[in-house]
């Protein structure tokens, strides 16, 4: 953070007040401060999606929009994921830059065939003459309670997809500003929202993405060091990066192991760079995510750590994931999900090696 | 056929003063347009015959349908075809040859949509109806005198994206044009198995008005879906023709019809050939002599010639444009395997030159690969493509 001013609200502090501690704002508000920026700098920017419009959408992370920007440019649509995507590819070869919200993670696959068959591959089959600025927003992930449906994490299935960017913010500064990002990009973007944390509150520097000087943004398809670590690495993205957190400050006061944490960000293009660097020196990496193992994020994160860095190793890759199930009923979902017992237990495993 | 809005009826329109003004001429050129769409496709299936195209989708029979509509479209309205639309991209001045290039296998595209009015071929069947709302959409928020039109067929009107094109198009009154060839036959399935009523009746349920044409009738079909156009344009939303043709051809050069729709069927249908019903409409107003047909002859010859002569001299694409396109700003994956394909050693990394390569210089021994970064850099010798 780099500015002073601060977000209350959403609204800017008053000078007058003087000296104030910058108030955080929930994640939610965030990506409402960052779609609104979105929408003010570029009137080709459009929100569509199952009430986003009069209601703000289900989480609330469109709320105000409609108001502000009017019906044409937040537009409450059918309930048909399909067309969502569909006409979004069609308003974004008239010029627009749609934004579209599936409702749930698990709602999506109606739309699979518009998002892998056409979003992703009209650039490619059109030689380049066709550009599909269409940002798909997917709140996803598990730990609420949900019914079925409510809780999945489809990243995987978009990752393998060529011509996809997939990114999946983990904290309320991330979701201000990658929101914006991927609203700019000339490519289709899958933008994944962790839902269980949306209501978890960070100070935002509230300047918009056009305001912030380019050094003090990270690049949307950048992976960081959440926490900086020497003894092993832990790697998350979306809600597992809060998790590995809590573990690499458990590790550090029950365990005196310095755990270091690294965001991905972007899911495809990966950016292993921060591991890379990362697991020479530590020689340990835990991949930590919410989805089942088989053919997974970790898995290629494994596999291309194993294929760049495998003298650097000193105990196979080791993954803390969902399991290879549907998502279960809410009263199992503790045990489904990675929890820092379950990362510490990886890391036990590691340094036994 | 009202429409159920009750604001629009199709019941008393008047189809032959949407085409009054045509002159002697425009009927000759129709006939042109549908004699030379139907040579382009023999051409093509003889091209597919002689190993020149992979595959091919005959449109014979279909002309009417193809050429009424298309020449019914100004430069201000936006198409969308499927993958048989020949006729229609002929119509928006689309260079055949673009299009055998798809099924020769030299691209998957081939054509600027933005400059002929015409979107790329969609292969996977109704996805494009979807594309063309959310176009017609941005037509009207920008305020654009045009209208879209999106073609399928009697098979993809039991696609979801179907339904769900018809019921968005409805709710916020696009200015679109659905047209829905029924050639009666996908693949080897009839239009009953997609529709216990008649494909126009649908549009009814979802609350907009549709028509039933005789695709065959190349007037007809110009009539109707230039009012439909009209009607568009003019913001009165969407409206669903359905032209009721005939595939007289196999699905693609693939299928063999023969397997199942009869011969007899065939030939009733050969008695309705929209070609000879336009040329017999056209000798019996003494507008086409036999002069005027044999140059008419020569001109499809030469088309056919030209046609030919450019397919079989396409050049294959460079190799390494496979990694093209695939997204506006290169990332990841494709950066580095497009540099490991570009630089392996050897000239130009096609994969026979690393099968070469091995059997000169044997099996791969790592004694000097970097361990930490061989294998991603190409500091070191590597074999193209195989590391990832």
């Amino acid at each position: 953070m780099t500015s002073g001013a601060v977000i209350t609200g959403g609204q800017r502090a008053n000078a007058d007040d003087g000296p104030t501690a910058p108030t955080p704002i929930t994640m939610a508000k965030a990506l409402n401060l960052g779609l609104r920026a979105a929408m003010a700098a570029d009137p080709k920017v459009l929100v569509m999606g199952e009430d986003v419009g009069i209601l703000g959408g289900v989480f609330r992370v469109t709320d105000g929009l409609q108001q502000e920007f009017g019906e044409p440019r937040v537009i409450d649509t059918p309930l048909a994921e399909s067309a969502i995507v569909g006409t979004a590819i069609g308003l974004a070869m008239r010029g627009y830059r749609p934004v579209c919200e599936i409702q749930f993670d698990g709602f999506v696959y109606p739309a699979f065939d518009q998002i892998v068959s056409q979003l992703a591959k009209l650039h490619y089959r059109s030689a380049g003459r066709i550009r599909l600025p269409v940002t798909i927003r997917i709140p996803f992930g598990g730990g609420i309670g949900a019914v079925e449906h409510h809780s999945e994490s489809p990243e995987a299935y978009f990752c393998h997809t060529a011509g996809l960017k997939v990114v999946a913010c983990s904290n309320p500064a991330d979701a201000h500003l990658m929101i914006q990002q991927a609203i700019r990009s000339d490519d289709p973007v899958i933008f994944l929202e962790p839902k269980r944390r949306y209501w978890e509150k960070a100070v935002v520097d509230p300047r918009s993405l056009t305001e912030l000087p380019a050094a003090d943004t990270t690049e949307l398809h950048r992976s960081v060091v959440a926490r900086a670590g020497t003894d092993a690495t832990l790697v998350g993205y979306g809600p597992t990066v809060r998790t590995c957190l809590d573990a690499a400050e458990v590790s550090a006061a029950d365990d005196s192991r310095s755990l270091e944490v690294i965001d991905l960000r972007s899911l495809s293009p990966l950016d292993l760079t921060p591991v890379l660097d990362s697991v020479r020196r530590t020689g340990r990496l835990v991949v930590v995510h919410e989805a089942p193992s088989n053919v997974s994020l970790s898995a290629e994160v494994a596999a291309r750590v194993t294929e760049e860095a495998f003298y650097s190793l000193e105990a196979p890759v080791l993954r803390v994931t969902g399991y290879d199930t549907p998502y279960p009923p809410a009263r199992l979902e503790d045990h489904y999900l990675p929890d820092v017992d379950r990362i510490l237990d990886a890391v036990d495993r590691s340094f036994g090696f | 056929m009202a429409g159920a809005t009750g604001e629009l009826t199709v019941a008393d329109i008047d189809l032959p003063a949407q085409i009054a003004d045509l002159t002697d001429d425009d009927l000759v050129g129709l006939y042109r347009d549908m004699m030379l769409v139907r040579r382009l496709d023999e051409e093509a299936t003889s091209l597919q015959r002689q190993g020149e195209l992979g595959l091919w989708a005959s449109l014979r029979g279909q002309e009417a349908a193809q050429v009424g509509s298309g020449r019914a479209l100004g430069p201000q309205d936006m198409a969308f075809p499927s993958y048989r639309e020949h006729g229609v991209a002929w119509c928006r001045g689309v260079d055949p040859a673009a299009i055998l290039a798809i099924f020769r296998g030299n691209s998957l595209g081939g054509w600027d949509p933005a400059e002929h009015g015409f979107a790329l071929y969609s292969i996977v069947v109704g996805a494009q109806t979807l594309h063309a709302t959310g176009y017609a959409m941005g037509m009207a928020r920008d305020g654009s005198p045009g209208a879209a039109i999106v073609y399928f067929g009697d098979g993809a009107s039991s696609e979801g994206d179907v339904n769900e094109a018809f019921g968005w198009a409805s709710v916020f009154r696009t200015p679109l044009v659905f047209f829905c060839q029924n050639n009666q036959w996908a693949i080897s399935e009839p239009a009953s198995r997609q529709s216990r009523t008649e494909i126009f009746h649908r549009a009814t349920g979802f609350g907009f008005p549709s028509l039933r044409v005789d695709g065959n009738d190349v007037l007809a079909c110009l009539a109707v879906t230039r009012w439909a156009l009209a009607t568009a344009r003019a913001g009165r939303g969407p409206v669903l023709v359905e032209a009721v043709t005939y595939r007289m051809g196999a699905h693609t050069t693939a299928d063999d019809p023969t397997r199942y729709r009869s011969t007899s069927e065939l030939d009733s249908w050969r008695r309705r050939d929209p070609i000879d019903r336009l040329r017999a409409h056209l000798v019996a107003g003494g507008l086409l002599d036999e002069d005027r047909e044999r140059r008419l002859a020569i001109e499809a010859d030469a088309l056919a010639h030209d046609l030919r002569t450019r397919c079989r001299s396409m050049p294959d694409p460079e190799p390494a444009s496979l990694f093209d396109h695939v997204q506006v700003t290169d990332t990841g994956l494709v950066s580095v395997q497009r540099s490991a394909f570009t630089t392996a050693p050897g000239d130009g990394g096609a994969p026979e030159d690393a099968a070469a390569r091995r059997k000169r210089d044997g099996p791969y021994v790592p004694g000097d690969l970097d361990r930490e970064s061989g294998l991603v850099t190409g500091e070191t010798r590597r074999v193209s493509g195989e590391a990832w």
